[in-house]
């Protein structure tokens, strides 16, 4: 028998405590989702902000019509159930309501269309790219290769939970991360070499099919140094939810050595976990 | 009367003879059939529901941890099975095959359906699809792993070379089967009310029911071809060496998604549209008031079907197609809630100024209105290709079509099925039990899905075992929403025992004035064979 008491308990101390931590603001870390959260991760890109904004402006749309109907339901619900109104009306036409529950809806679908081809477009066409990077989707991890700085493809596998380092993330971090320096803007171009995968970066507003035989682009800018974290989003087989993506936006000179130390090297990645080392510290040390 | 006046249309074989089920052309005992059925397949998906709900409560692998459940491919095969299962087997069999085969015939006035024969094989073919579902979970699928874990969509490369065991061929096989079952059936149905309707009664006179599974059935029959088709190609390029969807062999992965949502997205409809119908029968009857804007109902359900045929490929936003085309599918996406909110306004519009009674159907048809509400207008935010790109794959899509369909398709049903139980099986059932079941239905199912929001918005992908240890609140939330669901089918079953136990004669007509289409004219349950002299419609 489960203690159904004490998890009730612990369920209701969570739900407090998880209110509290939200009006407090003490919230999401970007790059990462927050336990609890409600809403889209913080956006780090300009694709990703402006997918907030348009998300912000459907919430303002769904959420009023939503309440609407409900009340009207509320509504009707008191006002004519059988004690309120015996005897019913036969009414069951009028054409000007019909009318305008026709017109007012399309309205409001050319107002969010207005909103979402700019977005859509937007999301389409790259930029002149500073450089491209590929990566592959395999059963089951990443390979990324920079073509431009020739770099060929090294392997990005999940860190198992048990050689998980400290400050790590389960099923999120890897142990070759893909590298790219803030503000840059990058071409990611995305296949796959057995079934189809998915590249997706929810901070950067990224999600692409990795499929064989086809290569798709998007791009993303960063302008935040950090560690930002994406899952594969296609089932892929038995360990779809083990092969994540960990893409550290790093300064221009820890980029430039870690190209010239060759990705996929423990020489490599050292360059990298130092760097987040020392930023880390240096924000700690700014709280 | 004279003994040999009395005719063999008064004599019920007797529920003991096997003959009167599996021989069977009378589209009552067919139609009860279909209702078992969908019952027991309902059970068993909504089992392996309970299996995902508990692997997710938290954190880390708990129940596919290699033991009797198996490993994390049998996580993917639970969420295939259980989508599987649901929409071919629970809820196409209840609406289309269930209600269908009762009503329409009754609410048309006619004797029966059009090819009694031909009704007979749609219903005996499914339990043997079912059979080579259920098999499928036992045979190798992916190396030794048993079962079908590619999900639902059964996209390749992941359904053909991905899985090399026989499990997804007997899944093919299934799915023929359930589809020919399905199209055979469409016929029956197009048939009958074209050509059955009584005297009088035109197709602008007809129960709007009717209209429903009319649209629905179109559907069937048109898109049910593509899927066979898609899956005949999958079938020969795992057995046969052909390269359909094979890029090495100059075959393409995303022509098997145009073809396999061709048929998905007018699937969609074909499992809600008879809910709208159902729920128009309920909110009428109820409020005491014809439907409000009956053409523009019907016309409404014409234009879904319609539509639902042209935007297939919002489910594909993320494959990579040209920028144009998927503008032209959001476009024509967002269209579909100008018909939808007709029909949710007009069922308001006939609650207005009725009087409206809270049986037990209308309870499950009001909490319908309003959920399917919420399930459409987060189908309005994943029209928009744009946001789709942050939303497509992730638990926000689980949620929005869990909304319009375990929340929606599901409580349809179950107004339906409180509506007609007394005239299907004559006998009452206990009200306050089947209310229960929908106070914790309508909890339970609100504390499961709507947290999925949230944690799709946080980016929690779809169809994961495991998920990184921010995601565990909401999960633990969804899950325990789901032992609240739990204690709601523990009412369902009650109301079942009970009006066994009890057999309550039912009246014709329980539900008084508002009830006014053909079916409550006869006796609950109506005599073996009706209407052999055929009713005149004013």
């Amino acid at each position: 028998m489960p203690d159904l008491f004490g998890e009730a308990m612990r369920f209701l101390t969570a739900l407090a405590l998880f209110w509290t931590t939200a009006a407090a603001g003490a919230f999401a870390t970007p790059g990462q989702p927050t336990d609890g959260g409600l809403n889209l991760q913080p956006a780090m890109t300009p694709i990703a902000e402006r997918i907030r904004d348009f998300h912000d402006i459907l919430l303002w749309i769904i959420i009023p019509i939503t309440l609407f109907v409900m009340g009207l339901l509320i509504w009707v619900m008191i006002r004519y159930n059988r004690k309120a109104n015996p005897t019913p009306s036969k009414n069951s036409h009028n054409t000007l309501l019909e009318v305008v529950w026709t017109a007012v809806p399309v309205l409001i679908l050319v107002v969010i269309a207005v909103f979402s081809f700019p977005l859509l477009y937007f999301q389409d066409e790259i930029p002149e790219a500073d450089f491209t990077i590929k990566a592959t989707g395999y059963q089951w991890y990443w390979g990324y290769e920079y073509p431009d700085h020739e770099v060929a493809e090294f392997i990005s596998t999940m860190v198992a939970e048990e050689d998980l380092a400290e400050g790590q993330l389960r099923n999120l971090s890897v142990d070759y991360p893909m590298v790219v320096p803030a503000g840059a803007t990058v071409r990611l171009q995305v296949t796959a070499a057995d079934v189809i995968h998915n590249w997706a970066m929810p901070a950067f507003g990224s999600k692409m099919d990795a499929i064989p035989g086809r290569i798709n682009e998007t791009w993303f800018q960063v302008a935040e140094e950090g560690v930002y974290y994406g899952q594969c989003s296609e089932l892929c087989g038995i360990r779809h939810a083990f092969m994540p993506i960990e893409v550290h936006v790093v300064n221009q000179a820890t980029f430039d050595s870690w190209v010239e130390a060759g990705p996929g090297s423990d020489e490599a990645n050292a360059i990298i976990a130092d760097y987040t080392a020392a930023r880390q510290t240096r924000l700690a040390q700014l709280d | 009367m004279s003994a040999d006046a009395a005719t063999h249309d008064d004599h019920t074989p007797s529920m003991w003879d096997w003959r009167r089920w599996v021989l069977s052309t009378n589209h009552k005992d067919i139609g009860t059939m279909y209702l078992v059925f969908a019952i027991f397949a309902g059970i068993i998906g909504g089992g392996l529901s309970g299996l995902i709900r508990w692997e997710l409560a938290e954190p880390g692998i708990q129940v596919f941890n290699n033991g009797i459940w198996g490993n994390e491919h049998n996580f993917n095969v639970a969420t295939t099975m259980h989508g599987l299962i649901m929409i071919f087997f629970m809820v196409m069999p209840a609406m289309i095959g269930g209600f269908g085969n009762w009503f329409v015939p009754l609410m048309i006035g006619a004797p029966d359906m059009a090819f009694p024969r031909m009704n007979n094989i749609s219903f005996w073919l499914l339990p043997f699809a079912f059979i080579l579902a259920v098999m499928s979970m036992f045979v190798p699928g992916a190396g030794a792993d048993q079962g079908f874990g590619g999900g639902w969509v059964l996209y390749p490369p992941l359904s053909t070379m991905g899985h090399n065991g026989p499990a997804m061929d007997l899944l093919i096989l299934s799915l023929h089967i359930a589809g020919v079952s399905s199209i055979l059936g469409a016929i029956n149905f197009i048939t009958t009310i074209f050509n059955m309707r009584a005297p009088g009664m035109t197709i602008h006179k007809m129960p709007l029911f009717v209209w429903s599974v009319l649209v629905t059935v179109f559907l069937l029959l048109l898109s049910l071809p593509v899927l066979a088709g898609a899956l005949t190609m999958l079938l020969t390029d795992r057995n046969f060496g052909t390269a359909f969807f094979a890029p090495e062999g100059g075959g393409d992965p995303v022509m098997y998604q145009h073809l396999f949502w061709f048929f998905g997205h007018p699937e969609v409809y074909i499992l809600i549209l008879p809910g709208f119908g159902i729920v128009s029968h309920i909110v009428s009857t109820f409020s005491r008031k014809p439907i409000f804007g009956y053409l523009g109902m019907a016309y409404a359900m014409v234009a879904i079907g319609f539509i639902g045929f042209i935007v297939w490929a919002h489910h594909m936003y993320t494959v990579g197609m040209p920028v144009d085309l998927k503008a032209y599918f959001v476009a024509a996406t967002m269209v579909i809630a100008v018909p939808t909110g007709i029909k949710i306004f007009s069922w308001i519009a006939t609650m207005w100024g009725g009087s409206i009674e809270f049986r037990t159907p209308m309870m499950w048809a009001i909490g319908f209105i309003f959920l399917f509400t919420v399930g459409g207008v987060t189908g309005v935010v994943l029209a928009n290709a744009g946001v789709d790109q942050a939303l497509h794959d992730t638990y926000y899509v689980v949620a929005h079509f869990h909304y319009v369909l375990s929340l929606g398709a599901v409580f349809a049903i179950f107004a339906g099925w409180y509506y007609w139980f007394e005239k299907i099986f004559g006998v009452k059932y206990n009200s306050l039990f089947a209310r229960l079941q929908f106070l914790f239905f309508f909890v339970g199912a609100n504390i499961i899905f709507f947290p999925q929001h949230f944690l799709g918005l946080q980016g929690m992908p779809r169809r994961y075992v495991d998920y990184p240890d921010a995601f565990a609140f909401w999960n633990q939330v969804s899950s325990w929403g789901y032992v609240v669901m739990l204690v709601g089918m523990f009412f369902f079953v009650l109301v079942l025992l009970d009006a066994m136990i009890r057999r309550r004669k039912a009246e014709a007509n329980p539900w008084g004035e508002g009830a006014t289409t053909l079916e409550w004219t006869l006796s609950s349950p109506p005599p073996f064979h009706q209407f052999s002299e055929l009713p005149k419609i004013k």
